[in-house]
Parts: C-alpha cells; structure tokens; sequence
C-alpha cells in the first residue's frame, strides 16, 4: 500500500495573479475609455490618459483583491514608474517623428545639401508654390557655417578645458587657485548662451572694431559654452584613474609630466573623447550666440575669419522669422525642416560617435 | 648591482602629524629586509620613504638622512626621478598599466621614458625581466595581450618584472602578497630569494611566516596608541627576532599575544 502525498495548496504563496493579467486589464481600459471618450468627444491623448489611468486602478484594485496589499503596492509602483517613463519618452517621440515627417520632403528635394541660398529670392518660391516649379536653394552654406564654427570652437576649448582639468586634478591640491577656478568653471556652466555670444560679440569689437561679425566670433562665443562642460567632463575622468598608476609610473622613474601624457591620459582617453563630443553634440545647436556674433549669410563663406556666416541654427531661425517669400512661406517652412532633420542628424551621428569613441579607446581586456 | 641604505635619525611627517619617530637602521647589499609590525605602525610609511614616494601625498614630508651608497636621498639638489629610478617598488595591489600589452608594461620604465631602445634589445629585455620575474613560460605566447588579462599572481610578478626591468639597486615590497593566493604567493617567495643574488630586497609584511621563510634581517615597528607615532622596536637577524627576541614588545607579537 503507497501512501499518495496530496497535494495541496502550498502554504507558501498566496493567490497569485494569472501572467496575462496585464494585458486583459489593458485592453479593458483601452475599451472603456473608448467608450467614455466617445461620450465626450473623442481624442487620441484623452483616450491614451484615460486609458493609462484606468489601467493603474484596475490592475491594482484586482492585485489588491487577489494578491493581498503587499503585491498590490509593488504593481502600483510599476505602473508609476513605466508611466514616468513613458511621459518622458514621449515628448523626444513626438519630436523626432514630427521633424521627419515635415523635413524629410526638405532632405529629399534635389540640390538641398549641395546648394546656397545665394540668388534665391522670392519669385523663385512663389512660382515653386503657384507653378509647381521644383523649390530651389539649400543648406550648403548653413552646414559648411555649422561645422566651421564647431570645429574652431572645438579646437579652442579642448586644449583650455582639458589642460585646466589636469591643473585641477593632477596639481590644483585643493589649492586656492584651484577651488576658485572650480568655482568659476561651476558659474560659467549656468552662463546663457545669449550672454555668451553678447561676450565674445563685445569682446571682438573692443579689440577688432566696431560690427565684427565671422565665425572665429561664433567660434568664440560657443567655446564659452564649451569650455566648462570639457573641464567638468574631463576631471571627472581624470579623478577615476586610480593613484595605483600614477604611483607605479613614478616608482618606475618616470617625470610627473610623462606619467600624465602616457599613462593617465591614454588610461583615461575614451572618457575625454566621448565627453568632448557631447560637449559639441551640446553647442551644435546653438542659435542666439551665433545670431549676435556671425550674423546669417545667404552665401557660401569658406573663411571663418572674414565675413557674415551662415549656420544651421540660424538658418532656420531666419527661415521661418523671415521666409524668403513673405507671400508664400511654404518653401522656407520645407528648407527650414529639412535643415532641421539635417541638426538632428549631427547631434545623432556625434552622440554615437561618442559611444563609439568610447569603445574604440577603452582599455583592452581579454586573454 | 646592489647597494645597501643606512638611515640615520629619520623622522617622517604628514602634515604636523608625525608618523613615524626616529628610525635608524642598516639594510645590507643583496639581503632581503622584512618589515613586520601591527597596521598603521607606520612600515608602509618608512618604507616609501626609502625612494621618496612619500612625498607623492600631499602634505607629506621628512626630516633626517637615508643614505644610498653614503648618498643622501634627501640632500639638496638630489632628483626624486633619479632616486626612483634607482630604487624601485612593487605596490601592494597589482597594478599593471591597462593600456599596455604585456610587454609594453615591462618596457613601461624604457618606453615612458622615451629612452630609444632597439627591437632586439627590447626583446632581450622583455625575456630577461620575464624570466627573472618567473613569468616567461606563461606569457611568452601572448605578449601582445593586455597585462590586465593575467591573474592577479601573474600581475603582480608582472609588476616585479616591470620593476627590474629598469635595472634598479634596491626594491622595495609593499605587501606584495597580501592580494594573492598561497600558490601565487609561494611564486613570489621563490623569486624574492632569487632576486637576493643581485639586489637589495626590502619587504613589508603582515604575514610572519613569510618573513621567515624570505628575509634575513627583520625589522619590527610598534605603535604606542593612537595618535602617537610609529617606532622601530627591534632590528636583528631574522632567527633571532623569531626565536629569541630582545625585546618584550617583539615576542608578545611574534608570538601572537599582541592585543
């Protein structure tokens, strides 16, 4: 005779959810807010709230009732937390698929990327618009303005910012020079960009003359911006490289100066890069500064030291403060979202650069 | 290709804080020196002075002679590089440069230098540390990989390799085995008998039977109290400071009665 163990509820759990609870639940609050929104007149984002909120109560009432209050509050935890993150998702969604939809017409239009506005004028967009001619002019001389600046910009601040984050770190000693220069680097973090491109504007009248407006101006302003987020950038990764090395590298003879550039910068090397890179993927999309110290350009202008320049930033700006036919704005509104998507792109192609940087310069491991 | 150091009355200090009191010792050439002692009596301490990493820290500094050879470490005009170059160091946690290959971390003390070194002579270079280190047969096939791949034993004869590689005088151990296991640490003890034939060793441990089974003279630092400084308690061959100690403090903590 075989004594049968039976089975019966373990005294360990208690009554538990069925695993596809969720998306009953969902799509009753789906149902039932359709129904309440029809009543007051449907929209997608009061469909989308109601719904998300009838979710919350739902599957935490039937946790409640069910599971007991302990697993009721972990559900309402969750809904809260996947809720805050899909309100912050949202409005990034909502800006990347409205600036593809309204600047991909732009991007696509023949000649955008490789034309300037130069000699592009209002007949030109009024006839685009009532003849269906193809619309003319493009960003070329936005973009070469766009990476002309950046560029200047970059090569003045990296050298300050990363040299005074190695004062900071590897000499400052908390010294008072140096907390007043964390100080200061900490203010200038907070500096609008307006007040910036005012600086750098003032400054190069003062010491150019009077109405100096080119690229190495912008160049200047944007580095003001720059600067700061390259020092606080890099002494954070400067401090992470353990003393270990520093002091294996003296104990080995080696100069204090030589034990930076070989050993603590390489070590460090791939946080450098990828903060530079957002620094710049950060002052890309700079408009006011450039506005005050590069004016805008229609033209192609290769020489960032001479002459009015044109950035994607203020292209923009322009287009649409003062589309080039005032009669018929469709045509700028196109170049204006199209040169926008084109800014997206960069700030994109920069921030994945920086992952790439990152990768690429990290200490090797591996066998 | 060893020297002995002599240190007279030296008194190290971080800050005002006085660390370690009035330290006089002779360490002989091609002997190896352990240091034992409670933590925070302040061997660490002295023992970085012995190639003026002390003043690495900020605040730290020293008043007395160390005498390499008759010269004073310390004298005016002396270069703390030069110092270093001649009195090398092993840390206590491995710490090999993560960005260098394995035989880039033992030409670290030739390349960081930008001293011009042929291929060949590199080569030999690499061999000679790695055997000395006995680390050849287990890295010669993979040279060109990161030196943060190996185990810790392995890094940290590595560190000893990178370290003799640059042909120093003296060197000096900061708990080199404290971090590895007993087999790893059985490796190390082997070569530090090795590395006696042709330089001067000195040791800091915390593990008393590694100071017998390694040095030839011991070194025993105590600490009052908190607070107070560290002091050299006792300073006599290896046999005797384990067997028959002259002074109380020293056999209590040999023996394993110390608080």
């Amino acid at each position: 005779m075989s004594a049968t163990v039976v089975r019966k509820r373990s005294a360990l759990t208690k009554g538990q959810l069925p695993k596809f609870a969720p998306y009953i639940v969902l799509a009753a609050a789906l149902i039932v807010g359709a129904a309440i929104l029809a009543l007051i007149g449907f929209n997608a984002f009061g469909w989308g709230i109601v719904s998300a909120i009838l979710f919350a109560v739902g599957l935490v009432s039937w946790s409640g009732a069910v599971e007991g209050a302990r697993k009721a509050k972990d559900k309402l935890a969750t809904c809260l937390v996947v809720g805050a993150f899909l309100i912050a998702l949202l409005p990034l969604i909502s800006v990347i698929v409205t600036v593809l939809v309204n600047g991909i017409p732009g991007l696509i239009t023949p000649g955008f990327l490789g034309t300037s506005m130069n000699g592009v004028t209002g007949a030109y967009d009024n006839k685009a618009v009532e003849e269906g001619a193809p619309v003319l002019g493009g960003i070329y001389h936005a973009l070469l303005g766009t990476i002309q600046i950046t560029l200047l910009a970059t090569v003045i601040s990296v050298p300050v910012g990363l040299l005074t984050s190695i004062y900071l770190v590897e000499y400052g000693n908390d010294r008072p020079l140096a907390r007043a220069i964390t100080f200061f680097v900490d203010v200038m973090t907070g500096i609008p960009s307006i007040v910036a491109g005012l600086f750098a504007a003032a400054f190069f009248f003062a010491i150019v003359g009077p109405g100096t407006k080119t690229g190495a101006v912008a160049a200047v302003a944007l580095s003001v911006l720059m600067i700061p987020v390259v020092v606080r950038s890099s002494e954070e990764m400067l401090k992470i490289v353990p003393n270990e090395l520093r002091e294996a590298s003296y104990a080995l003879g080696v100069r204090k100066w030589r034990t930076i550039t070989k050993v603590v910068i390489p070590t460090a090397i791939s946080g450098i890069a990828s903060g530079v890179t957002l620094a710049i993927a950060r002052v890309i999309g700079e408009t006011a500064p450039i506005l005050v110290t590069a004016g805008f350009a229609t033209t192609i202008n290769n020489n960032v030291f001479g002459g009015w320049m044109a950035s994607l930033p203020t292209f923009i700006y322009t287009q649409i403060l003062n589309p080039t036919s005032p009669s018929n704005p469709a045509p700028s509104d196109q170049r204006a979202w199209g040169a926008a998507l084109v800014l997206i792109i960069l700030v994109m192609l920069l921030n994945l650069g920086a992952r790439l940087i990152a990768r690429l310069f990290a200490p090797k491991t591996g066998r | 290709m060893s020297k002995r150091i002599d240190v007279k009355d030296l008194n190290v200090y971080y800050g005002n804080f006085l660390a370690v009191e009035d330290v006089n010792i002779n360490i002989q050439a091609k002997s190896v020196t352990a240091f034992i002692g409670p933590s925070g009596c302040g061997k660490s301490t002295f023992l970085r002075t012995l190639n003026r990493m002390h003043e690495v820290l900020p605040g730290a500094r020293v008043e007395g002679e160390v005498l390499l050879d008759g010269d004073n470490l310390y004298g005016p005009g002396v270069d703390p590089v030069t110092v270093r170059t001649q009195v090398g160091m092993v840390f206590q946690r491995p710490n090999p440069f993560p960005t260098m290959s394995i035989r880039d971390n033992v030409l670290a003390g030739v390349k960081l230098n930008n001293k011009k070194i042929s291929k060949g002579a590199a080569d030999a270079l690499v061999e000679k540390s790695l055997v000395g280190a006995n680390l050849w047969n287990e890295v010669k096939d993979r040279l060109d990989k990161p030196g943060s791949g190996l185990s810790g034993g392995q890094q940290q004869r590595l560190c000893i390799a990178r370290a003799i590689a640059v042909e120093p005088q003296v060197i000096l151990m900061d708990e080199p085995c404290s971090a590895l296991d007993p087999i790893s640490t059985l490796a190390v003890e082997d070569l530090i008998n090795e590395l006696k034939d042709q330089y001067t060793v000195v040791i800091v441990t915390h593990n008393m039977q590694q100071a017998a089974r390694v040095s030839d003279k011991t070194a025993f630092f105590n600490i009052a109290g908190t607070g107070k400084p560290g002091k050299l308690i006792e300073f006599a061959d290896t046999t005797s400071i384990f067997n028959n100690p002259a002074q109380k403090a020293t056999e209590d903590y040999v023996s394993g009665r110390f608080g």
